[in-house]
C-alpha cells in the first residue's frame, strides 16, 4: 500500500462513477496496429460503441478482433489512430489507468487469493474502506449468484463458478466498461449457454458497456446489441445482428453468420440477374450497397427461405427458381435439412426441410425455389 | 501488504492441505525394491560421513585432532566464543552472505523476470551470460575478480566480498526463480493490471505470492554460497577483513588448531537450518495448483 500512483486509478479519464454506471461511449479512429507482418493486424478500425451497449468483436481466428480488444484495453500500444473513452484520449494510458473490467477465456483468477481477496483486489487497490468492500464483495456475489463461496480458493471452484468469480472481479469496481476476451471459449456447451444468459442479464443490471469478443457466431447473435465483424485486419460490417445476418454487404458477412446458398453472378445488370441458364429478378432494396457494377457479386439465399418442389410446375409464379438434386437429409434434432446439389454444375447448396417434405431421399430430382424479396445480391 | 484472512480461510488451508496428503499417499502406492533403498543409503552415508566425524570431534577435550575423541568437553566452542578473531570471523562471513545474498536475489529475480518474457537470440544470449559463473573454474573466477578489484581499490573491503559473492549467486537464484516462473500464468499480470495495479503493485500483491518459493530458493542457495565460499575469499582476504572460511583455512595450515571443528560443526549447523527454514514454512503454506 506504498504507491500514491495507485490513487489516480479513481481518476480515470472518463470521469465520475455516474457515468461508469451508466457506460462509457468507446470511441476507435483509424485504430492500427502493424507488427511488421504482411498485412497489420488491425488495419485502420473506426468504431463508436455507445454507452451500455454490448458490442461483440465477431471474427475468425487472425481477423484482429483480439488484438482490437487488447489496444483497447492497453496492452498494446497504437501503431496508428486513436482511441478515446467519452472525450478523453486514452492512446497512451498503460492499462491500469483504463478503469476497464475484463473476463479472460482461463479465468486468471489469482490462485493464491481466496474468492473474496479476489473480488475485494480491485477494491483494495483503489484504496477503499474495509467495510465498504466486505459490503460490495458480498453485494457483486450475490449478483452473479455464487454466495457463501467467499472463502474458497479458485482450485475449489468448477470452471462456470471460477467464471463468475472473474465476472465478479472485473464489475465490483464499477469499470469504465467491461471487456470480455472468449471468456465461454473454455467451458462445455451448457454451462456456457447457462453463463451466457447469465452475462446477458448482468449486462442489463449493470448497464454498463460490455466489448465481447468471439468466434462463435451463434454468440454473438445472442448476445449483442450490435456486432463488429473482422476480416483481415478490417472491419466488415456493423450492425445489429438481424442486420448482419438479414442484410449482409458482403460474401464474407453473408458466409460467416449462418448458413447460405451462394450463386456466383455478374452484377453488371440491374433489375435481373442471371446464373446458369436460369434469369432471376433482383428487387432494388436486396441489393448491397457494397456491389459494385463490375466487380464479382453473389446471389445469397439462407436455407430457411429455399423450399422445395416436386415439378417446375408447382412453384408459385414469379418465383425464383433451380433446378437440383437432394444428396443427402441432415436430421438437426427439431428439424432436418436437405444437402443439395444445385443447377447443372451441381452448387452445393441447402435447404431446410418442412413437415411436408418428409419423403425426400438422397438421389430426388427437385426444383428449389425462393421469393425474391428472400435472396440478397452482396459483394463478393 | 498485510492480508485479511476471512474467518473460514483457516478451515479451507487445512481442508486442501488434507486432500494433497491425501494425493501424496496415493500417488507413494508402489513399492520400492530394496536395491534402491540400499544405493539411497549409501549415498547418504558417502555425503554425511564427514560430518559423522567433524562434529564428535568438536566435543573433544583434547587440544590436537583426534578421532575418536578422547573425553567430552565444551573446551573448542568456549575457545571458538571467546576468542575475537574466530568471532569477528563469523561476524564477517554472515554480513557478506546476507548482503551478497540479497543483492544476488535482487539481480537474479529481476534478470529471471525479464528474461522469462524475451525469447530469441539475445534473450539466450544473456541467460548464459549469466550462468557462466557457475561453470567456470573458481580458481579462474577468482583471479579475475582479484585483478580487477586491484584497480577497483576493493581487494580486502566488505563491498568486495559482497559484489564477488553475488555474481557467483546470482545464478541460483536465476535458475530457481526460472522453474517457479514456469508454472506461472502471465495472463494473471494483465488481470492484475485490468484490476487497477501499477506493474510493481502487482508484482508485490500476485509475482510475488506466487513465485516466492523459488525466490526463497534461490536467496538461501546464494547464502550459502557466500557463506563457506573459500577460494575467491582468500585472494580477497585482508589483515582487517576476512571471512570464516579463510580463517579457517588459516587455523589449519598456519597454527593447527582444533577450534576449527568447532567452526565446522556451526557451519554445518547454520547451513543445514538455512535450507530447513522452507521446509517448515512451505509445509503449512498453499501452493499453486491449477
Amino acid at each position: 500500500m506504498s504507491q500514491a500512483t495507485s490513487r489516480s486509478t479513481l481518476a480515470a479519464p472518463a470521469g465520475d462513477a455516474g457515468t461508469a454506471r451508466s457506460g462509457t461511449r468507446i470511441r476507435l479512429t483509424g485504430v492500427t496496429k502493424d507488427y511488421g507482418g504482411a498485412i497489420p493486424a488491425v488495419d485502420g478500425v473506426s468504431l463508436t460503441i455507445e454507452p451500455g451497449e454490448f458490442m461483440t468483436l465477431l471474427g475468425p481466428s487472425g481477423s484482429g478482433k483480439t488484438t482490437t480488444l487488447n489496444l483497447i484495453a492497453g496492452f498494446e500500444t497504437l501503431t496508428a489512430g486513436s482511441i478515446a473513452f467519452d472525450d478523453a484520449d486514452v492512446g497512451s494510458l498503460p492499462p491500469h489507468r483504463r478503469n476497464l473490467g475484463m473476463l479472460f477465456q482461463n479465468y486468471a483468477l489469482f490462485p493464491h487469493l481466496t474468492v473474496a481477496q479476489n473480488v475485494a483486489y480491485p477494491l483494495r487497490e483503489r484504496r477503499v474502506p474495509k467495510a465498504e468492500i466486505a459490503r460490495r464483495v458480498r453485494d457483486v456475489l450475490d449478483l452473479v449468484q455464487l454466495p457463501g463461496r467467499d472463502g474458497d480458493y479458485p482450485s475449489q471452484l468448477s470452471g462456470g463458478q471460477q467464471q463468475r468469480v472473474a465476472l465478479a472481479r472485473a464489475i465490483v469496481f464499477d469499470p469504465n466498461a467491461l471487456l470480455l476476451d472468449e471468456p465461454l471459449g473454455a467451458l462445455d456447451r451448457n454451462l456456457r449457454s447457462t453463463l451466457q444468459a447469465e452475462i446477458h442479464r448482468i449486462h442489463r443490471e449493470v448497464g454498463s458497456t460490455f466489448v465481447f469478443v468471439t468466434h462463435d457466431q451463434e454468440e454473438a447473435m445472442n448476445l449483442s446489441d450490435r456486432i463488429a465483424l473482422f476480416h483481415n485486419g478490417r472491419i466488415e460490417q456493423v450492425g445489429t445482428p438481424e442486420a448482419l445476418y438479414e442484410a449482409p454487404e458482403t460474401l464474407f458477412t453473408a458466409r460467416f453468420l449462418g448458413d447460405s446458398n451462394v450463386f456466383p453472378v455478374d452484377a453488371a445488370a440491374t433489375g435481373s440477374v442471371a446464373w446458369e441458364d436460369r434469369v432471376w429478378p433482383v428487387l432494388p432494396g436486396s441489393v448491397s450497397p457494397r456491389v459494385a457494377a463490375g466487380a464479382p457479386a453473389a446471389l445469397v439465399v439462407r436455407p430457411e427461405h429455399v423450399r422445395l418442389a416436386g415439378s417446375p410446375d408447382a412453384v408459385p409464379s414469379g418465383a425464383s427458381s433451380v433446378v437440383a438434386s437432394v444428396r443427402d437429409v441432415e436430421y438437426m434434432g427439431s428439424y432436418r435439412t436437405a444437402l443439395l446439389a444445385l443447377g447443372a454444375a451441381g452448387l452445393p447448396g441447402k435447404a431446410r426441410l418442412e413437415a411436408s417434405d418428409a419423403r425426400l431421399a438422397p438421389g430426388d430430382a427437385v426444383v428449389a425455389w425462393w421469393e425474391a424479396e428472400r435472396q440478397r445480391m452482396v459483394a463478393a | 501488504m498485510a492480508q485479511t484472512p476471512s474467518g473460514s480461510g483457516t478451515d479451507t488451508t487445512t481442508l486442501a492441505a488434507g486432500a494433497r496428503g491425501a494425493r501424496r499417499r496415493a500417488r507413494s502406492v508402489d513399492p520400492i525394491p530394496w536395491w534402491l533403498v540400499a544405493i539411497v543409503v549409501v549415498v547418504a552415508l558417502y555425503f554425511m560421513l564427514p560430518t559423522l566425524f567433524v562434529i564428535p570431534m568438536s566435543f573433544s577435550s583434547a587440544s590436537t585432532f583426534q578421532f575418536p575423541p578422547k573425553g567430552l568437553s565444551l573446551q573448542l566452542y568456549v575457545n571458538f566464543f571467546t576468542d575475537p578473531v574466530w568471532l569477528r570471523s563469523l561476524g564477517n562471513s554472515f554480513l557478506v552472505a546476507i548482503l551478497a545474498a540479497l543483492l544476488a536475489t535482487v539481480v537474479g529475480t529481476a534478470a529471471a523476470l525479464g528474461l522469462h518474457s524475451l525469447t530469441g537470440r539475445w534473450a539466450r544470449l544473456a541467460r548464459t551470460l549469466l550462468m557462466v559463473s557457475i561453470v567456470t573454474p573458481g580458481i579462474v573466477l577468482a583471479v579475475a575478480i582479484y585483478i580487477t578489484f586491484l584497480q577497483w581499490r576493493l581487494v580486502g573491503t566488505p563491498l568486495g566480498y559482497v559484489l564477488a559473492h553475488a555474481a557467483i549467486g546470482v545464478p541460483f537464484v536465476l535458475v530457481s526463480v526460472t522453474t517457479a516462473l514456469g508454472g506461472f500464468d502471465p495472463k494473471l499480470l494483465r488481470a492484475s493490471a485490468s484490476l487497477g495495479a501499477t506493474p510493481l503493485r502487482t508484482f508485490l500483491r500476485v509475482t510475488m505470492p506466487l513465485i516466492g518459493r523459488g525466490i526463497v530458493t534461490g536467496a538461501i542457495f546464494a547464502f550459502v554460497t557466500s557463506f563457506d565460499e573459500v577460494v575467491i575469499a582468500l585472494f580477497l582476504r585482508s589483515p582487517l577483513f576476512q571471512t570464516l572460511p579463510v580463517q579457517m583455512y588459516n587455523s589449519v595450515t598456519v597454527e593447527i588448531d582444533p577450534t576449527i571443528a568447532a567452526s565446522s560443526s556451526l557451519v554445518v549447523v547454520a547451513v543445514t537450518a538455512v535450507f530447513l527454514i522452507p521446509q517448515l514454512v512451505g509445509g503449512r503454506k498453499r501452493t499453486r495448483r491449477s
